[in-house]
């Protein structure tokens, strides 16, 4: 249906630049996914098993359960923040890819 | 759609609006017509926007994804109108003006599972996806029968979710107007229908976007209401908040017994830590796992990622998203804690025992009360929205599930994919009416019945079942039919099955044991206090004495009426006498039975295409080589 359907598909994903950007890309997103799981999890059970530490006030009526439910949205929003710059970088690096793939991924026959 | 027949539906549910007989809850009859009138001119502008959607969409790919010629930013506040629907708006405030922290710990799951589709699906799903989560899956695999199954799977879990919309939806209406529940179930299915049959995509997601604006702008202002008496700061407005008579209330009832030697100040600031909901943090963290995952895993969502043009689109769409529905919680906090203190959980749970109408009760309150012209206006306005919100999040839900009969098993796997785009449009529609009316007599069939765990089964279903086969299609190579066939079975099942012998189901022989505890408790009340009446001197004790024996008979009234409607069942709907599974949520199991189902059928089935088909896939899906274009307009 695509023009491009008839690339050699495999030379393109053994072309040095793709490998480069599959790594890149794959380490930073599976990272910070990583990091944003456990990060979540620890509220449920940080309210569950440490409420001792979820009551201590810091600020006014403020304890720290609040403060840490509200650094979630911090979190994720700084999450959001920081992938969107990083996307230039993997994005310069598709687009680059996706321009020279008539040429590497050109069947010999 | 031509004026005509717009006028015409209008009038149909105007007419309908007007003729219940029934009287008003929240809103008290004097103020109906105001109420109409807002929802009214709510509708009408939907209406007006259906109507210009209805000269655009001419194709398959406009109904079913707007052209993909919509804006990151526009998709944003689409997906975050589809997201925040009447349990999320309504429920969360509700949930935190009567339970405080838990309340608003469990809006935090519903924000982060964001991340999960933004890191790992929406892009990929952008570059590999062209209609429906079928399409993504059959790019390697055997296309008629993966599609089959995804498309029974969109079709299940887009049944419970609109199944419980549908029954939310009524009772919420009934209960803010006091228009009866069947019509208010059919005038929902019938403005959803108008938009979707008419309008598709195109339509439907300028619907979402004009209700999340209308939700975010009606919630700013109350919260700048609330908060603005305290200067906007926030020790100074919590501080308040645990001060509050009415608020140190809600917790002496909450704790019961324990709050005994409670001072009042220790009272308020419990109000603001953790456990006065959440029991178990078992069930808290399968809960979790299937809003993180499960989210990721909704076909209604995934399906706003095919309307716009390139995965740089899809991304920013998800961006903006959080950025709103985060936004939105954080107003939520305000809100609940708002209603807590102001109108107070005797005044909330006395309209609703959920704690729904603590949002719309609160703009009654801040415009300046039940007699005041501001405050119903302010009512009927938030009451307008929480309207439009059901039918937009409905008809986004029918239009997925319709895309998955269409275009997954009409063109798919029926046609074997050969069909103009005039006949697929047809076939869309029609689907979209059969699905649509089938919604409707849901609906109204399932009056009455406790639907509120169907939304966290649709969550659990996609976190089991859609996410993994969506995932491992994506990211591991050696994923082929036979995994996907495996994980959407084994996934959709054990969720299903685990919650059908959960605590969820109604347990007649529990329900009767502790009900007659409540009548025995009463009875002995009942006894005491009239043992003690005659001897009262003053007439202030004897007026006690007789309201506590009003609230004690009321409370054995409702306890037999509850034996009664068990109607002599013993068992639970699958013959059980108690739970055999103790968590409410199934996540926990069922998230990686799924997983580990589609390991174990692609290890097993083993195919060699969907291997050589790897490379393409990942290429694709990484740089967006011969993604499917937009349609120019």
């Amino acid at each position: 249906m695509q023009p491009s359907a008839a690339l050699n598909w495999f030379a393109i994903d053994s072309d040095a630049r793709f490998q480069t950007l599959h790594k890149r890309k794959s380490r930073f997103l599976w990272g910070l996914m990583a990091f944003a799981v456990v990060y979540y999890f620890l509220l449920p059970v940080g309210a569950a098993y440490f409420t001792d530490l979820f009551k201590i006030k810091i600020w006014g009526a403020i304890n720290f359960g609040l403060v840490f439910a509200l650094s979630q949205f911090i979190v994720a929003w700084g999450i959001a923040w920081f992938y969107a710059r990083k996307a230039g970088e993997f994005d310069a690096l598709a687009e680059e890819i996706a321009r020279d793939a008539d040429r590497i991924g050109a069947r010999t026959r | 759609m031509t004026k005509r027949q717009i006028v015409l539906s209008i009038g149909a549910v105007a007419a309908a609006l007007g003729a219940s007989p029934a009287f008003a809850q929240a809103v008290s009859s004097e103020w109906r017509i105001l109420t109409f009138g807002v929802f009214g001119a709510i509708i009408a502008v939907t209406m007006w926007v259906t109507y210009l959607a209805a000269k655009r969409t001419k194709t398959a790919a406009d109904f079913y994804t707007a052209g993909g010629g919509v804006s990151g930013l526009q998709n944003g506040w689409a997906i975050a109108g589809d997201y925040l629907s009447a349990a999320s708006f309504l429920g969360i405030a509700g949930l935190i003006s009567l339970y405080g922290y838990d309340g608003f710990m469990y809006s935090v799951g519903w924000l982060v599972a964001y991340i999960t589709v933004l890191l790992v699906i929406a892009e990929p799903c952008r570059n590999i996806g062209k209609y429906t989560m079928g399409d993504i899956l059959a790019f390697r695999n055997n296309p008629k029968t993966v599609k089959t199954f995804m498309a029974l799977s969109t079709i299940t879990v887009s049944t419970f979710y609109l199944t419980a919309q549908m029954v939310g939806g009524g009772v919420l209406v009934k209960t803010l107007i006091g228009i009866d529940y069947e019509i208010s179930v059919a005038v929902v299915g019938v403005l959803m229908l108008a938009y979707v049959l008419f309008g598709g995509m195109v339509a439907t997601t300028y619907v979402q976007i004009i209700k999340a604006i209308l939700l975010v702008v009606a919630s700013l202002v109350m919260v700048a209401l609330v908060w603005g008496q305290y200067g906007f700061s926030l020790p100074g407005y919590l501080g308040a908040v645990v001060g509050d008579a009415d608020v140190q209330a809600q917790v002496a009832r909450l704790l019961g017994d324990s709050a005994r030697n409670m001072t009042p100040a220790e009272l308020g600031q419990r109000f603001l830590e953790p456990g006065l909901l959440f029991k178990s943090p078992i069930d808290q963290i399968s809960l979790g796992m299937a809003l993180v995952l499960g989210t990721a895993g909704l076909p209604h969502i995934l399906m706003r990622f095919f309307t716009v043009p390139t995965a740089q689109q899809a991304r920013k769409s998800v961006i903006w998203a959080m950025a709103i529905i985060g936004g939105f919680y954080l107003l939520t906090l305000f809100l609940g804690t708002g209603a807590a203190m102001l109108v107070g959980a005797p005044a909330i749970t006395g309209i609703d025992r959920g704690g729904n109408m603590a949002a719309p009760l609160l703009a009654q309150f801040l415009g300046g009360g039940k007699d005041s012209l501001l405050g119903n206006l302010m009512l009927a306005f938030v009451a307008a929205v929480a309207f439009a919100t059901i039918v937009a999040v409905v008809a986004g839900l029918v239009l997925a599930a319709a895309s998955a009969m269409s275009h997954d098993i009409w063109v798919g796997v029926i046609k074997g994919d050969k069909a103009t785009s005039e006949e697929e449009l047809k076939a869309a529609r029609i689907c979209s009416l059969i699905v649509g009316v089938i919604a409707i007599a849901i609906g109204i069939l399932a009056k009455g019945q406790n639907v509120a765990h169907l939304v966290a089964l649709a969550f659990a279903v996609a976190a089991s079942a859609n996410l993994p086969v969506v995932l491992l299609t994506l990211y591991w190579k050696k994923c082929n039919t036979g995994g996907v066939v495996a994980g959407l079975v084994i996934g959709t099942l054990s969720a299903i099955a685990l919650v059908l012998v959960s605590p969820n189901m109604t347990y007649p022989v529990q329900i009767k044991a502790a009900q007659e505890r409540i009548i025995k408790g009463a009875d002995e009340r009942i006894a005491k206090l009239n043992a003690e009446l005659p001897g009262l001197a003053d007439a202030t004790a004897t007026e006690n004495a007789k309201q506590a024996l009003a609230v004690a008979e009321k409370a054995k009234a409702g306890a037999e009426a509850q034996i009664k409607a068990l109607g002599g069942a013993t068992t639970s709907l699958v013959g059980l006498s108690e739970p055999w599974f103790q968590l409410r949520n199934p996540g926990l199991i069922s998230i990686p039975l799924g997983f580990l189902a589609v390991l174990i059928g692609s290890l097993l089935y083993r195919d060699k295409r969907a291997e050589e088909m790897w490379e393409e896939l990942y290429v694709r899906s990484n740089t967006g080589i011969g993604r499917a274009a937009a349609s120019a307009h």
